[in-house]
C-alpha cells in the first residue's frame, strides 16, 4: 500500500518551493514511501507509557542575558544578498 | 433572519527587552536598516539560537497580568513558510505549548463589565520589514526588526460587537502597558491587530465561516472595519449568498473591506518542534520572582482613584486608561494639587491640546510639576482660571516653571481691595450711563462693567470681588 501520493509529494514541493517535473514526483513519491516505511519500524515498539520526545538533549533552560553586543557593520551583513538598494535587500516584488 | 455576531482577535505584541529573542542585537527602532543583524537573525547556516531571559520573563509577566496559568513545562516549534521577511524560511514560535493559556480580562461597554477569554499567549519572533516600492518590480528588506521578541494574544470568541472589539483592545494595551513589558505604539508596529468575524443565526450551536481582518492600523478602524463587515455578510447571507472563507483589508479612504485572498484549506505550516533551543521549565519561584514584578494594573489603580481621591467613577476610568496619563496624575497631585482639579484639567484642557496636536502626554512640554504648581497657584488665589488658561498655553508650548512664568509676566491676581476699589471707581466714573441702566433694572450693565474691569486689569482682577465691589460703588452713588 503506497503510504504517500503523487498529489501529496506536489504539494509539499510547492510548499518548499521546488519544481519538479513528472518524472522528478514519480521518482520522489517512491523514495519517500521508502523513507516512511523505514520510519514505520518504531511503530513495532511499545511507547505505551513514554513521555513524547520533543528534544533529544536531557537540557532545560539555556538563557542568555538581554545585553547587546554589535556584530556586523551594514556591508558585511549585505554581503550575500545578490541585488542591494539604498542598504536593503532587493527581492522580486511580492502582492498580498 | 436575525444574526449573531462573533468576533475574535489576535494581537501581536513586541516586547520591550533591549536585545533580540535570540541574539545579542539591539531591538532600537528607527536604526538604519540592516544595521542591527547578525548571522543568527539573518538565518545563516550553522548559527544557533540561544533565548533571552528577559523575554521569557516579559512574556510570563504579561500572561500573569492577562489571567494565564502559566505552563511548567513548554517549548519552541517551527513554523514553516517562504515570504522574503523571514531570511531562515520558518519562524520560531509556540504550536502545543504556550507559555499562557486560559486567561482572560473584564472590559466594559455601556456600563457594563463583561469577561473576555483569552486563550493563549505565546512567545515567538517577529519578522523584517518588506517595503513595496510604487511603479518598481522589487521590494526592499530590512532585517532590523527580525527576530524581535513578540507575544501574540489569541482571544477567545467572546466578542459580540465591534464596540466589545475596541473596548478590549484599550484594556490590553494598557494591561501591557501597566506592566512594562510592550510600548504599544501601533504606529511603529509594536502593536498589532488581526480581527476575525463571523455571523451565525441566533440559536445556532456551530460557527458561521469567519473572514479574516489584516492592515488595521488603529483600534478605531478595527472597530469600522467590524462593523463594515458586520452588515457586508449580514447582506451576504440574507441574499442567499454562501461566505467565503477570505483575508480582506480595511481601506481607510473608502471605508470598507476589500479582499486580499480566498484561503483555499488551512494553513499548511509543517510545525515540528524547534531542535535548536531546548525546553523551558518554569518552576515557582521563577513564576514567583516574575509575579513580584508586577506592578499595580489598571483595575486596581481605578478602584483606589475613587477610594483615595474622592474621584468620580468616570474620571477614574479615564484616568487609567492610559498609564502615561495616569503615572502624569499621580505626580501632579504629589505636587499638593487637588485631585478632582487635577482631574478637571487632565480631561480637559490637556486633553483637547493633545488631541488638536495628535500628541502623547509625553511629547509635549508640561510637565507633571508644572501642572500640579499650576492648580495649587489657583487654589491659593495667587492667579485667576481665567489667567491660569493663558499659562497653561506657555507650559504645554514651552515648559517652564508657572510661579516664574506668573511673576516675568505680572499675572498675579489683584485681590486687594483698596486698589480693586479705586479701580472700579474709575470705570463708575467713565460710565455713568451704564449704572443709570443698572438702576433701572438692566443686569446686563454689571456685566459690561465688569468686563470694563477686567479689561483695565489685563484680566488680572479677583472676578467675584469686582462684581461684589462695582454693586457697593454703584449703591453709594
Amino acid at each position: 500500500m503506497s503510504r504517500i501520493t503523487k498529489e501529496e509529494v506536489k504539494h509539499v514541493a510547492n510548499l518548499a518551493r521546488l519544481e519538479m517535473d513528472e518524472a522528478e514526483v514519480e521518482k520522489f513519491t517512491t523514495q519517500l514511501d521508502d523513507i516512511i516505511s523505514m520510519a514505520e519500524q518504531l511503530n513495532e515498539l511499545d511507547t505505551e507509557n513514554v513521555e513524547p520526545t520533543t528534544h533529544v538533549l536531557d537540557l532545560k533552560n539555556v538563557l542568555r542575558e538581554d545585553k547587546v553586543q554589535p556584530w556586523l557593520s551594514r556591508e558585511e551583513a549585505l554581503k550575500n544578498a545578490p541585488d542591494q538598494a539604498n542598504g536593503q535587500v532587493k527581492v522580486p516584488s511580492i502582492f498580498e | 433572519m436575525n444574526f449573531e455576531t462573533i468576533i475574535g482577535l489576535e494581537v501581536h505584541s513586541e516586547l520591550k527587552t533591549n536585545t533580540k529573542i535570540f541574539c545579542n542585537c539591539s531591538t532600537n527602532f528607527g536604526a538604519p536598516p540592516n544595521t542591527n543583524v547578525c548571522p543568527i537573525c539573518l538565518g545563516h547556516p550553522g548559527v544557533l539560537p540561544v533565548m533571552n531571559e528577559q523575554a521569557v520573563d516579559f512574556a510570563m509577566r504579561a500572561a500573569m497580568a492577562l489571567n494565564c496559568e502559566i505552563a511548567e513545562d513548554t517549548k519552541f516549534d517551527r513554523k514553516n513558510y517562504f515570504y522574503p521577511d523571514n531570511p531562515k524560511a520558518y519562524q520560531i514560535s509556540q504550536y502545543d505549548k504556550p507559555i499562557g493559556e486560559n486567561g482572560w480580562i473584564d472590559i466594559e461597554v455601556n456600563g457594563k463589565t463583561k469577561r473576555i477569554g483569552i486563550t493563549r499567549l505565546h512567545l515567538e519572533e517577529d519578522a523584517g520589514k518588506l517595503t513595496h516600492v510604487d511603479g518598481e518590480n522589487h521590494s526592499l528588506v530590512d532585517f532590523n526588526r527580525q527576530g524581535t521578541p513578540l507575544v501574540e494574544i489569541v482571544s477567545e470568541p467572546d466578542i459580540r460587537t465591534p464596540e466589545e472589539a475596541y473596548a478590549y483592545l484599550e484594556k490590553l494595551k494598557a494591561i501591557l502597558q501597566y506592566t512594562e513589558v510592550s510600548d504599544c505604539k501601533m504606529e511603529e508596529g509594536s502593536l498589532r491587530c488581526d480581527a476575525n468575524l463571523s455571523l451565525r443565526p441566533y440559536g445556532q450551536e456551530e460557527f458561521g465561516t469567519k473572514t479574516e481582518l489584516k492592515n488595521l492600523n488603529s483600534f478605531a478602524n478595527v472597530q469600522k472595519g467590524l462593523q463594515y463587515e458586520e452588515v457586508r455578510q449580514e447582506k451576504e447571507l440574507l441574499a442567499g449568498n454562501v461566505i467565503g472563507q477570505e483575508t480582506r483589508r480595511y481601506d481607510e479612504a473608502g471605508k470598507k473591506t476589500i479582499l486580499m485572498r480566498v484561503k483555499e484549506g488551512s494553513d499548511d505550516y509543517r510545525y515540528f518542534p524547534e531542535p535548536d533551543l531546548v525546553r523551558l521549565a518554569i518552576n515557582k519561584e521563577w513564576m514567583d520572582r516574575v509575579r513580584a514584578d508586577i506592578p499595580e494594573l489598571p483595575d486596581a489603580r481605578r478602584e483606589r482613584y475613587v477610594k483615595e481621591y474622592d474621584l468620580p467613577e468616570y474620571d477614574a476610568m479615564v484616568l487609567t486608561q492610559s498609564k502615561k496619563m495616569s503615572d502624569f496624575f499621580e505626580v501632579a497631585i504629589g505636587q499638593g494639587a487637588d485631585p478632582k482639579q487635577t482631574s478637571n484639567w487632565l480631561m480637559g484642557e490637556v486633553s483637547a491640546y493633545l488631541n488638536a496636536n495628535y500628541k502623547e502626554i509625553d511629547e509635549v512640554a508640561l510637565t507633571p510639576e508644572g501642572l500640579g504648581k499650576l492648580i495649587s497657584l489657583i487654589e491659593k488665589g495667587t492667579i485667576s482660571s481665567k489667567i491660569a488658561k493663558k499659562v497653561f498655553k506657555d507650559l504645554i508650548e514651552k515648559g517652564g516653571d508657572p510661579e516664574q512664568i506668573v511673576k516675568d509676566k505680572g499675572l498675579v491676581q489683584i485681590s486687594d481691595e483698596g486698589e480693586l476699589r479705586s479701580i472700579v471707581s474709575g470705570i463708575l466714573d467713565e460710565n455713568e450711563q451704564s449704572i443709570e441702566d443698572y438702576k433701572n433694572g438692566k443686569d446686563r450693565a454689571l456685566g459690561f462693567l465688569v468686563g470694563q474691569v477686567m479689561k483695565a486689569t489685563k484680566g488680572k482682577a479677583n472676578p467675584p470681588m469686582v462684581n461684589k465691589l462695582i454693586v457697593e460703588e454703584m449703591d453709594k452713588r
